[in-house]
């Protein structure tokens, strides 16, 4: 079953969109049906058959009977069909906003997407934590989706369908997934050579899962007694990784790059194109291009000394 | 004379062969320019399906390495572009130039020199995309073909995000052929009205005429706001231009809006053709006129312009209003109506006649299937909200594939071998032309069929390599099987074409008993088209006088 | 091989189709008119959406003068092709010659008027978003009527080298209206720049 599929819906809009989608397929295979045995009938019954007596056959210019039973049927159908969509449109579209939502807002990068909760004060990359939603207490997710730098677009093909993001022009996308679990998608707007490794992970969480979730994003790091951890930070914040990383309650705050404050409580680095193991996450700072050739991530050029330091370091940020 | 001497004069005069290309050179000949289109797009339709065959081949597995990322996203961008404006443009544009003075009697186009000057200003567009390979050196150094995709969104264009030239060199590419395009149907349009040979009014002209007007009607409205678009590129690349610069306050979406308000109309003009050579070969064929002539030409007009409408249904993810979405929503399935007459139509052509299934005939059966096809997965992407899924994803690809190749370019390949004789002088091989069909059919098939699958199971396009486990495998092994059948299909079809003009039989003028007035000159015609400037009195001449006690006009 | 003749024994119909060159320049117009739209959206959908920079009611003033001038070309063109049409080639020219000054007023005014803009105001075409719609929209006004003189120019050479007649009255009316395509263009950016967009 693949974790993609979108006639496996798992949230509201989706819902919405897989029961508008079964009523369009089912039209338009019964036109398929009907038409095609008609062609089919026709290019059997009248081919021409060996022996025949090469006379023309009667000519027949037109009818307007026929014309006008072919036009006003089409329309019926096209009238039917557009009536079913409004109101899918209308009802995702136009959804109202519940005092219990929670709101993200996602940034798109070249290569990876940046998640900000506004009023948790938190802010992360690559691996959106939300609540589930019960339906009879909604608390849905709604998506403010902007982007950094050129045109991206998000697609969780179980959770709903895809709105892009767009440099200047702030879209939203409202999400209420009722079962918890881990539901993958990946950029869907084509946005430059990585764009095939900008994977989406959204993880819909228990309440009590994802309030502790929260609860230890909004922890800072603590500083490290243990000496080679301590020579690991200085290697960061003394080299270009505080460029465009942040780790929150040190000097680090470059905003062009994912914040690594809990960079440990993510299952994968570069926005999932590499589990987040220690080999991982060494190779991806010594050559990014190794996983994910063409990425925004320079290779730092580290003595392994400095490799190993600095990856203790980060395994320190959970 | 009972002499034995010989005269020079007894021999066909010798014209060496850098005399004769001179001629093709600068020729001013419908038939020529339209046979140096044709030719200009088989060259390039080898080109985008080497580019295509990466592409597959590199899909075949996930993580597959075969091209870099980079590599893959020219690849793309290169086949979308000369697809669209090296293959399917030049085919239209070629077949239109030899055909409508033919078929409406006239001795040329309206401005011959306009013609030629169109031809080759569409063939330097063709170089400019081509040259970027050498000279496009983008950040990497490595041949700069651009890769920006065929419609190249703002911002990615700008010059932050596209370093080095290759983005100019598709700027330019389509800016020359663009003014080719303007120029050729000009001419079409012109010839049409100011040309028709006596007699032939408006309502008596082959459904081929009023469909390419359309068509070139489309072309003109609808090219020239890509040519302000690319100019508008242009200037932001160059002079500092704001137009798509997001960070002065400009809008990525505008972009949008102007391409697609050419991108779509482009499509109609390049399956309005197709629809044309249809509406002439299907008749033939079944041996009955056209059922519904005076349908077929409002439902084409209505096409026309309801298509200038549809635009945005392009953009349904972009973030719209639900207003504006329910519009184009509408205004698609509007245009889904006079399409499905005239599929009927030509169904009720077929009905009640005796149907001939000689090579050209198969291509337009098949069209009929695969259009339907098509229209419909149309009709589904239509639905806003499914579209929000099926938009950019494989599904996407694999409907848009269906049309243009499926029924544009079947279509087309029953018009080759329709008026193949007519052009050459001999008929090709008919056994050769059948393998090709089914060679042809069976890959479309695999490949465009299936490739439906994984865009319903959440594959986006434009992507060099996949993830395992999300079930896409098996479809895309599939997909890639299908593209060696197309092709070995296209490598019989011009073998076929290329021998049968050297070896094959005689046609003479009328191979196929049709009726429209080009089978009524010599095969090859001469250059003037017509000895004696022809009258007619209905929609089919011919068969008026192969008919005399039972005219079309009669019943008119 | 001989042809079949498709010729019918009633072959005094009367035939009568409208001219190539007043067809091709329609559909010619046609293709511009589609460009100078996109180009007017584009200058109305970014008015008032300059982030910096000067704004239009700050440094544009309106060109009367050459505006009158451009569309008095309009008319005398007009009057040259009729006078032409009647065979009078001296009166002919000087209409014609007098579309050419008028025109080339015109375009003295236009290049005034950004001699200004840019040393005076500073406003240039990357400036901000009203610069950047504002030069490419009268500039692409601008190059049409530019193109426009130098066929007219042609014209006048053949004149004084007493190879234009009566007979050509046509083609001169065709590209006459050319001429006046441009001036209608002129107009919609007159009042899009100058009325609606300050």
């Amino acid at each position: 079953m693949s974790p993609t599929n979108i006639f496996a819906p798992a949230s509201t809009p989706a819902d919405s969109i897989f029961g508008l989608s079964m009523f369009v397929i089912f039209t338009v295979t019964a036109i398929f049906i009907v038409v095609g045995a008609l062609l089919t009938y026709a290019i059997v019954k009248f081919r021409n058959k060996n022996g025949d007596d090469r006379t023309e056959p009667a000519q027949i210019y037109g009818s307007s009977q026929v014309e006008m039973a072919w036009t006003v049927i089409p329309v019926l159908i096209v009238v039917a069909l557009s009536l079913a969509t409004a109101r899918v449109i209308a009802s995702v579209q136009d959804a109202p906003r519940p005092p219990g939502a929670l709101e993200v807002t996602v940034i798109g990068h070249q290569y990876w997407w940046e998640y900000r909760y506004p009023k948790l004060n938190i802010v992360t990359a690559n691996e959106l934590h939300i609540p589930v939603s019960d339906p009879a207490r909604p608390t849905p997710t709604f998506l403010t989706l902007l982007s950094a730098d050129t045109d991206h677009s998000f697609w969780v093909p179980r959770l709903g369908g895809k709105t892009d993001l767009i440099p200047n022009h702030p879209n939203s996308m409202w999400i209420d997934p009722p079962e918890p679990g881990l539901y993958l998608g990946q950029c869907a707007q084509y946005c430059g050579v990585q764009h095939a490794k900008m994977l989406i992970r959204v993880y819909a969480q228990k309440r009590e899962d994802f309030d502790r979730w929260v609860h230890q994003q909004q922890q800072l790091p603590h500083a490290s007694a243990d000496a080679a951890i301590s020579a690991g930070q200085r290697v960061f914040e003394s080299t270009a990784c505080v460029n465009c990383h942040t780790v929150s309650g040190t000097s680090a705050n470059g905003r062009f790059g994912p914040d690594l404050t809990h960079l440990m409580s993510r299952e994968t680095i570069a926005s999932g194109a590499a589990a987040n193991t220690p080999e991982m996450l060494r190779l991806w700072i010594k050559n990014p291009d190794a996983i994910k050739p063409g990425s925004k991530m320079p290779a730092m050029g580290l003595s392994d000394r400095d490799l190993d330091r600095v990856t203790a370091y980060l395994e320190t940020l959970r | 004379m009972s002499t034995n001497t010989i005269s020079i004069s007894d021999f066909p005069a010798y014209r060496p062969v850098t005399l004769r290309l001179h001629d093709w050179v600068t020729t001013v000949d419908h038939k020529r320019l339209g046979i140096l289109y044709i030719l200009y797009s088989l060259f390039f339709l080898v080109i985008g399906g080497i580019e295509a065959t990466i592409m597959r081949i590199q899909l075949i597995r996930p993580h597959n390495d075969f091209v870099s990322p980079e590599v893959f996203n020219r690849m793309f961008t290169m086949h979308g572009t000369t697809m669209i404006f090296f293959v399917a443009m030049p085919l239209v544009f070629g077949f239109a130039n030899y055909l409508v003075p033919l078929m409406i009697g006239a001795r040329d186009m309206a401005f011959p020199r306009l013609n030629a000057f169109s031809f080759w200003m569409t063939a330097l567009g063709g170089v400019f995309l081509y040259f970027s390979f050498l000279g496009g050196d983008g950040l990497y150094g490595g041949g700069g073909a651009p890769d920006v995709g065929w419609f190249a969104y703002a911002p990615l264009t700008a010059r932050t995000f596209s370093v080095g030239h290759s983005a100019d060199f598709w700027v330019l590419s389509l800016l020359s052929s663009g003014i080719g395009s303007i120029g050729t149907a000009i001419n079409i349009i012109t010839t049409i009205l100011c040309m028709r040979c006596p007699g032939m009014t408006l309502g008596k002209m082959p459904l081929l005429a009023w469909l390419n007007l359309t068509m070139g009607g489309l072309v003109v409205l609808a090219v020239s706001p890509l040519t302000a678009a690319q100019l508008m590129l242009l200037v932001d690349r160059y002079l500092g231009g704001h137009f798509f610069d997001t960070q002065a306050g400009g809008s990525a979406v505008i972009w949008m809006h102007f391409f697609w308000i050419f991108g779509h109309p482009e499509v109609y003009v390049l399956a309005i053709p197709a629809f044309a050579f249809a509406s002439e070969i299907i008749p033939v064929f079944s041996r009955k006129a056209i059922f519904g002539y005076r349908v077929m030409v409002l439902a084409t007009i209505a096409i026309g312009f309801i298509s200038m409408s549809v635009w945005a249904h392009h953009m349904f993810t972009v973030g719209m209003s639900s207003g504006a979405n329910m519009f184009f929503v509408l205004s698609t399935m509007a245009i889904a109506v006079p399409t499905g007459i005239k599929n009927f139509n030509w169904l009720a052509t077929m009905w009640g006649g005796k149907i001939r299934f000689a090579t050209p005939m198969l291509f337009c059966v098949a069209f009929l299937f695969q259009f339907l096809i098509g229209g419909l997965t149309g009709v589904t992407l239509a639905v806003a909200p499914f579209d929000w899924n099926l938009s950019n994803s494989y599904y996407l690809v694999a409907h848009f594939h269906y049309v243009i190749v499926g029924a544009i370019l079947f279509a087309t390949f029953g018009a080759f071998y329709y008026w193949f004789p007519k052009a050459s002088g001999k008929m090709y091989n008919e056994t050769l032309g059948k393998l090709h069909f089914w060679l042809f059919l069976i890959g479309f098939h695999l490949t465009f069929d299936f490739m439906h699958i994984p865009g319903l199971l959440g594959m986006p396009r434009r992507i060099y390599t996949y993830e395992p486990g999300r079930g896409w495998e098996i479809w895309n092994v599939i997909v890639t099987i299908g593209v060696f059948f197309q092709a070995a299909g296209i490598l019989v079809f011009v073998f076929n074409l290329t021998w049968s003009y050297f070896r094959g039989q005689v046609a003479g003028n009328d191979p196929w008993d049709a009726w429209t007035l080009e089978w009524s000159t010599s095969s090859p015609p001469p250059e003037y088209n017509y000895a004696v400037v022809p009258a007619v009195r209905s929609r089919r001449p011919l068969w008026d006088l192969k008919h005399p006690e039972d005219p079309d006009w009669r019943y008119e | 091989m001989s042809a079949l003749s498709v010729t019918l024994a009633e072959n005094n119909i009367d035939w009568h189709l409208p001219s190539r060159g007043r067809v091709g320049m329609y559909c010619l117009i046609a293709a511009e008119a589609a460009i100078f739209t996109i180009f007017v959206v584009a200058y109305v959908f970014y008015i008032g959406k300059s982030t910096s920079g000067p704004q239009p009611k700050d440094v544009l003033k309106a060109p009367i003068f050459y505006t009158i001038c451009l569309l008095a070309s309009s008319l005398t063109i007009h009057l040259a092709v009729r006078k032409m049409a009647a065979g009078n080639l001296a009166a002919f020219a000087r209409w014609w010659l007098l579309t050419i000054v008028l025109g080339g007023t015109f375009l003295l005014g236009t290049a005034r008027e950004w001699v200004n803009l840019i040393y005076r105001d500073g406003l240039t075409i990357s400036t901000n978003l009203f610069g950047t719609t504002y030069y490419s929209l009268v500039g692409l006004h601008a190059f049409h009527v530019t193109v426009g003189l130098l066929a007219l120019t042609v014209v006048a050479v053949f004149y004084f080298a007493g190879r234009l007649g009566q007979k050509h009255a046509e083609r001169l009316e065709v590209l006459s209206m050319y001429w006046h395509f441009v001036d209608a263009v002129w107009v919609v950016v007159f009042t899009v720049v100058y009325v609606i967009g300050v």
